[in-house]
C-alpha cells in the first residue's frame, strides 16, 4: 500500500461529495481535501484531466481514480469493513442500496447546479420550480421507503450507505424552502444523524472551502 | 419456491437493466407489465403492496420486494454469483460501478420518459433539444471512460454491470437523434452487446407488453 494519503477532489455544497466525506469520516480514513471551485471553468478544466466527467467527488487512491459517489463508497466498504456501512442481511443491504439510487439517481441529478442553470435561461424562475417538484416527488418516495425499512436510521437500527443520502438531501430541500412537514420519517432521521460526529465533520460548513461563492 | 416477478414496462430502460441482469444469471421469472402512463395499471393493487411508490421495475423475489434497478442488480450478483457481473480485482470493480452509475445517475434521470415529456409539453421540442444535450454530454464524459477501460466490454474483456446499462441509453440515445459517430467506443461495445441472445431475450421489442405485440 501507498505510503501517500489519498485525495478527494471536493466542493463543500456538493450533496455528492457530501455522501463521501460522510463515508471517510465513519470509516476514520484520513485525506487530503482538494477544492474544486465548481463555479469556475478553469478549475472544471483541471478536473476534466483527471475525470472526464468533470465532476466531483473524484477519490484518487493508489494511483487509481474512482468516480461517482456510490462507486467510491463501495470501494471504501470493500477495503475498509470496519464501521460497516451495508448490513450483511442481504434484504437490508438491498434496500440500503435502494434508498441511496433514490436519492442519488432519482431526485439529486434533477436539481444539479447544469441543470437548474439550463432551465432558467429557457424561463426564468423555471429552474426552481422544476427542481422544487423532483424534490417533492423525491421525498414523498422516500417517506414510504422509509417508514417500511428504518428503525433508528432509514435501513434497521445501524448506520448505512441510506443515511449518507438524508443530510445533503434535506439541506437541499431547505434551500428551496420546502415544507417538510409531511415527511416526518425523514426529519426524525435527518434529526438523529446530525449528533453524529462524523456527519458533523462532512457537513458544507466544516470544510476547508467552506463559503466559497456563497 | 413460486416464479421470482418482475414488474416491468417495455420502453423502462430501468426495467430493461432487470431484464438483462435476469437472463444474464439465467433466471426465469414472470414477467407482469405496468402501462408507465396508465394511472390504472400503476394502481394495480399487488403492484402497491410491493411498491408503494410505484415504480418499475420492481422484482419480488425469495420473499422479498426490491426497488432500484442497480440495487437489485447488486443483490442478483450477491444472490446468484454466477455469472459474476464484477470483476475480482478491486479497480475493475470500481470502474463498472463508476460507468453504471453514470449512466444510472448522471445521464438517465435527464432523459427519462415523463422529463422528456414534461419539457415537450412546456414547449414542442424542448424536450428533444434537452434529452439530445444531456445524452450528449453524458457520453462524452462515457467515451473517455470506455477508451480507458474497456477490452471487449466496458471494462476489460469480461461482461460487468457496466455493460448491463449500456443498451438501454444508446437505444434512447438513437431516439433522441444523437449523432453516434461521435461515439465509437461505445458504439462497438454496445454492438457486440446486441449479438448476445440473453440480450436481445431483454430488449424492449421483444417484451410481452411492447406495442406491436397488442
Amino acid at each position: 500500500m501507498s505510503n501517500q494519503k489519498p485525495v478527494l477532489y471536493s466542493y463543500w455544497r456538493s450533496s455528492c461529495s457530501w455522501r463521501v466525506r460522510i463515508a471517510l469520516a465513519l470509516k476514520n480514513v484520513d485525506y487530503e481535501y482538494k477544492t474544486v471551485d465548481l463555479l469556475s471553468e478553469e478549475a472544471k478544466s483541471k478536473l476534466k484531466e483527471i475525470n472526464p466527467a468533470a465532476k466531483v467527488p473524484t477519490f484518487v487512491v493508489d494511483g487509481q481514480v474512482i468516480t461517482e459517489s456510490l462507486a467510491i463508497i463501495e470501494y471504501l466498504e470493500e477495503t475498509h469493513p470496519d464501521v460497516p456501512l451495508l448490513p450483511k442481511d442481504p434484504i437490508k443491504r438491498a434496500h440500503a442500496r435502494a434508498i441511496s439510487l433514490l436519492v442519488a439517481s432519482g431526485i439529486q441529478p434533477l436539481h444539479n447546479l447544469k441543470v437548474l442553470q439550463l432551465l432558467n435561461k429557457k424561463e426564468a424562475g423555471f429552474g426552481g420550480q422544476f427542481a422544487k417538484q423532483f424534490v417533492v416527488e423525491g421525498l414523498t418516495a422516500l417517506e414510504i421507503l422509509l417508514k417500511q425499512h428504518s428503525g433508528k436510521y432509514a435501513v434497521g437500527d445501524d448506520v448505512t450507505i441510506a443515511d449518507l443520502s438524508i443530510p445533503p438531501l434535506i439541506y437541499s430541500a431547505n434551500r428551496f424552502n420546502l415544507d417538510l412537514s409531511p415527511y416526518p420519517t425523514v426529519n426524525r432521521i435527518n434529526e438523529t444523524l446530525a449528533d453524529i460526529p462524523a456527519f458533523i465533520a462532512a457537513h458544507p460548513d466544516n470544510q476547508p472551502d467552506t463559503g466559497l461563492n456563497a | 419456491m413460486a416464479k421470482p416477478i418482475l414488474y416491468s414496462y417495455w420502453r423502462s430502460s430501468c426495467a430493461w437493466r432487470v431484464r438483462i441482469a435476469l437472463a444474464l444469471k439465467n433466471i426465469d421469472y414472470e414477467y407482469r407489465p405496468i402501462d408507465l402512463f396508465s394511472e390504472e395499471s400503476k394502481n394495480n393493487a399487488e403492484f402497491v403492496k410491493h411498491n408503494p411508490a410505484k415504480k418499475v421495475p420492481t422484482l419480488v423475489i425469495n420473499g422479498l420486494s426490491l426497488t432500484e434497478s442497480l440495487a437489485i442488480i447488486e443483490y442478483l450478483d450477491e444472490a446468484y454469483p454466477d455469472p459474476p457481473f464484477l470483476p475480482k480485482e478491486l479497480d475493475k470493480r470500481s470502474y463498472s460501478r463508476a460507468i453504471a452509475l453514470h449512466i444510472v445517475a448522471s445521464i438517465q434521470p435527464l432523459q427519462a420518459i415523463n422529463i422528456h415529456k414534461m419539457l415537450n409539453e412546456k414547449e414542442p421540442g424542448y424536450g428533444d433539444f434537452w434529452c439530445n444535450h444531456f445524452v450528449n454530454k453524458g457520453f462524452l464524459a462515457l467515451e473517455e471512460l470506455l477508451k480507458k477501460h474497456s477490452g471487449k466490454y466496458c471494462v476489460g474483456d469480461q461482461l460487468t454491470i457496466a455493460d448491463i446499462n449500456l443498451p438501454s441509453i444508446i437505444y434512447n440515445a438513437k431516439i433522441y437523434k444523437v449523432d453516434m459517430s461521435k461515439y465509437p467506443t461505445i458504439t462497438r461495445i454496445n454492438e457486440i452487446l446486441a449479438e448476445d441472445f440473453r440480450f436481445k431475450l431483454a430488449h424492449p421489442d421483444n417484451q410481452p407488453d411492447a406495442p406491436n405485440k397488442n
